[in-house]
């Protein structure tokens, strides 16, 4: 069968060649690949305007990309209007910002998303998948945001697509409907569904994700699974010390158990906020440890034969956002 | 054949067209401000001009004679004392003062000769000049003069003649326009600002299955519209459809598929209500007052009445009160639906051509 009436296997669920957007004020995405293999899930994690959205826009079909090529389970976008048309009965998505007609009630909006499509789910599965039954008659209108945000899955959802794109699907919503949202998409994911989420919070992409490609200035800067992420930096534990002067990086790497160390002078907004009694010429300290209960002692003792005093000290289990600052040498949410 | 998989896939263009329309009809319902302009707001000023511009036998001559100064003739004033006149017996300086406002048209007196009788009137006021030939006539007439001609009078004048039989065509196709360009434009508008249509475009929905859900949601609130304002026009005014009722609701069809041709040209790109707003006002405005809504636009210059012909709203004016008041056929009302479908071609193809999702 030549026509993809169901996606073979083997086809990758996106593919995206050489893809480059450039606005006339900006270059929003500047040539990425990126592939994501049919049943997986896919987050691609960075700051706000790292080019996430116009990457998934162009994936969607909303934007068309400057250059470069996509590819939805081997139908390529813009070839012809009916391939097209087989690229949007296979998507669901989820835009960052819809409101749905508040007029209309939550069984009417889903059943009007259905009729778009030819293979449907019904819309009463559709509700109970995303717990909005009790909410069927319910004006939009009336809708909490968590209860808003599961409608529009539920719109994603109803059409049977194979590949799910996310836009921030749990930006501004509260710890509980934000639990609801991961576990719809995970049930998505068990029934063999593909996922292309973007996100800006690294538990997200940790707990969702099969894989993780990491964003900044419109370039994917590192992909993998988050564990092989998280190995990369060589490091079980992140050690962070703010010290009053500097110390020397050639022994800070010296110490045992460091993978890696990076030291940078304190940000001024730091100085400026409430530590601001602290001597300018302090620095941050960043060690990626592979054994904190060997690193820990060596370190104290060599800011006290430095002389230096110790304002800050905090670890934690090495995470994404680790792998993140890494690359960047900047935090997820410093945008 | 040339495809061996005949769209099995193609999304239910029937499907999705009709569960659209219906999800506009239920939004439409729900909002009671568009049920408002819709519906009460043309009655409410079909009531306000019909009554103002009722017909009415005309006011009496209202004839003011001086209680003070040089009297008239008994004969005279028994004559004036008619069913036909208002008379008012007062001084001579409050008369005076009536007439100078317009409370009383004529000043009866007694004329510088013995048998004369002076009329004092403005002659720039059309009822003090008719006041003065109706108590002349009284005048004479009660001295003894007699008619040399008969007379006898036609005063029947043709069926939707009274200028609400003019109005209520006008306010129906007002309230067309209106609704159609509103309707369809804020609507289209509010799903772009809401992201609503980007969201669309990500679905297998069609650029004109969509177009097409506005245009056809308004045409089924045509019917109830066009059958509420002429039921309401012929149980409060008596105003009879001439024509065939058929015809007219064919009209006021042609007419709505037209302006909503002009609502999605309008709203093809724009994202804002604001904008939005002031591409219909431009439109409307002039066509108000220009197209002969509230009166003729005989009272243009000659010159351009060709230029006002062409308007849409014109045409649809012209065309509904040849049906409603002379009871003209399809064929006379030819051009005006020619102009019609004109416009609505032009304006929803290129509003087709322009339109954007985002």
């Amino acid at each position: 069968m030549s026509s993809p009436e169901r996606p073979a296997a083997r086809a990758a669920a996106v593919a995206c060649r050489a893809l480059v957007k450039r606005y006339p004020d900006v270059l929003a995405v500047a040539g990425i690949d990126l592939t994501v293999d049919a049943g997986e899930c896919m987050a691609v994690l960075g700051p706000n305007g790292a080019g996430k959205t116009t990457t998934v826009e162009m994936i969607e079909g909303l934007t068309s990309p400057t250059s470069g090529e996509i590819a939805i389970f081997d139908n390529v976008w813009g070839r012809s209007s009916k391939g097209d048309r087989t690229i949007r009965s296979l998507l669901g998505v989820q835009l960052q910002e819809t409101h749905f007609q508040e007029k209309l009630t939550v069984l009417e909006t889903i059943e009007l998303f259905a009729s778009f499509y030819e293979a449907t789910r019904s819309a009463s599965d559709v509700m109970a998948l995303v717990a909005l039954e009790s909410k069927a008659t319910a004006r939009v209108g009336k809708l909490s945001g968590g209860q808003r945000q599961r409608l529009a899955l539920a719109c994603a959802l109803v059409g049977r697509p194979s590949l799910l794109c996310l836009d921030e699907p749990t930006t501004g919503l509260d710890p509980q409907s934000r639990r609801q949202v991961w576990e719809i998409v995970e049930a998505f994911k068990a029934e063999g569904g593909t996922i292309l989420l973007t996100t800006h919070y690294m538990e997200e992409a940790e707990r969702l994700a099969d894989r993780v490609a990491i964003m900044d200035h419109g370039k994917i800067i590192a992909l993998d699974t988050p564990a092989a992420l998280i190995a990369s930096l060589g490091a079980e534990d992140i050690v962070e010390v703010l010290a009053d002067r500097e110390l020397p990086l050639a022994l800070l790497c010296a110490l045992p158990g460091v993978g890696n160390a990076r030291v940078e002078a304190r940000e001024a907004r730091e100085a400026e906020g409430a530590s601001s009694q602290i001597a300018p010429g302090g620095v941050r300290v960043r060690l990626s440890v592979a054994d904190i209960g060997l690193t820990l002692p060596a370190l104290l003792a060599l800011a006290a034969e430095s002389g230096a005093r110790l304002d800050g000290l905090v670890t934690h289990r090495a995470t994404l956002e680790d792998v993140f600052v890494h690359h960047t040498g900047r935090a997820l949410r410093d945008g | 054949m040339a495809d061996p998989m005949p769209d099995k896939r193609q999304p239910r263009h029937h499907g999705a067209l009709a569960t659209l329309i219906l999800a506009r009809i239920r939004m439409f319902l729900r909002e009671p401000a568009s049920i408002f302009w819709v519906f009460a707001f043309p009655a409410l000023l079909a009531i306000a001009l019909g009554t103002a511009f009722r017909d009415q036998p005309p006011d009496p001559a209202r004839i003011g004679v001086a209680t003070d100064g040089p009297a008239l003739t008994a004969t005279d004033l028994a004559s004036l004392r008619g069913p036909s006149l208002v008379l008012e017996l007062s001084p001579r300086a409050l008369l005076d003062e009536k007439l100078r406002k317009g409370g009383i048209d004529v000043i009866v007196m007694p004329g510088p000769t013995p048998d004369s009788v002076l009329y004092r009137f403005d002659p720039q006021r059309a009822e003090a000049r008719l006041a003065r030939f109706v108590v002349d006539d009284i005048i004479q007439r009660g001295r003894g003069r007699t008619d040399v001609a008969s007379i006898s009078e036609a005063t029947e004048m043709p069926l939707g003649a009274r200028y609400i039989d003019f109005l209520l065509p006008g306010l129906i196709a007002m309230n067309l326009m209106g609704s159609a360009l509103w309707g369809v434009g804020y609507g289209m508008v509010q799903e772009r600002s809401k992201k609503l249509m980007r969201r669309f475009a990500t679905t297998p929905l069609t650029k004109t299955a969509f177009l097409l859900s506005y245009v056809l949601s308004r045409l089924a609130f045509l019917a109830v519209e066009v059958a509420f304002l002429v039921a309401f026009g012929s149980l409060v005014f008596g105003v009879t459809v001439q024509g065939s009722v058929a015809l007219v609701f064919f009209v006021a069809l042609v007419g709505v598929l037209s302006f909503t041709g002009f609502a999605v040209l309008c709203a093809s790109r724009t994202a804002s209500v604001e904008v939005v707003s002031g591409f219909i006002n431009a439109l409307t405005m002039p066509m108000w007052l220009a197209s002969g809504t509230f009166f003729s636009y005989e009272r243009f210059p000659e010159a351009i009445h060709p230029i006002i012909q062409a308007l849409p709203l014109t045409a649809l004016n012209d065309a509904l009160r040849a049906v409603i008041n002379d009871g003209a056929g399809i064929l006379t009302i030819a051009p005006q639906l020619g102009v019609l479908a004109g416009w609505g071609l032009l304006a929803f193809g290129l509003g087709v051509r322009l339109f954007r999702w985002r």
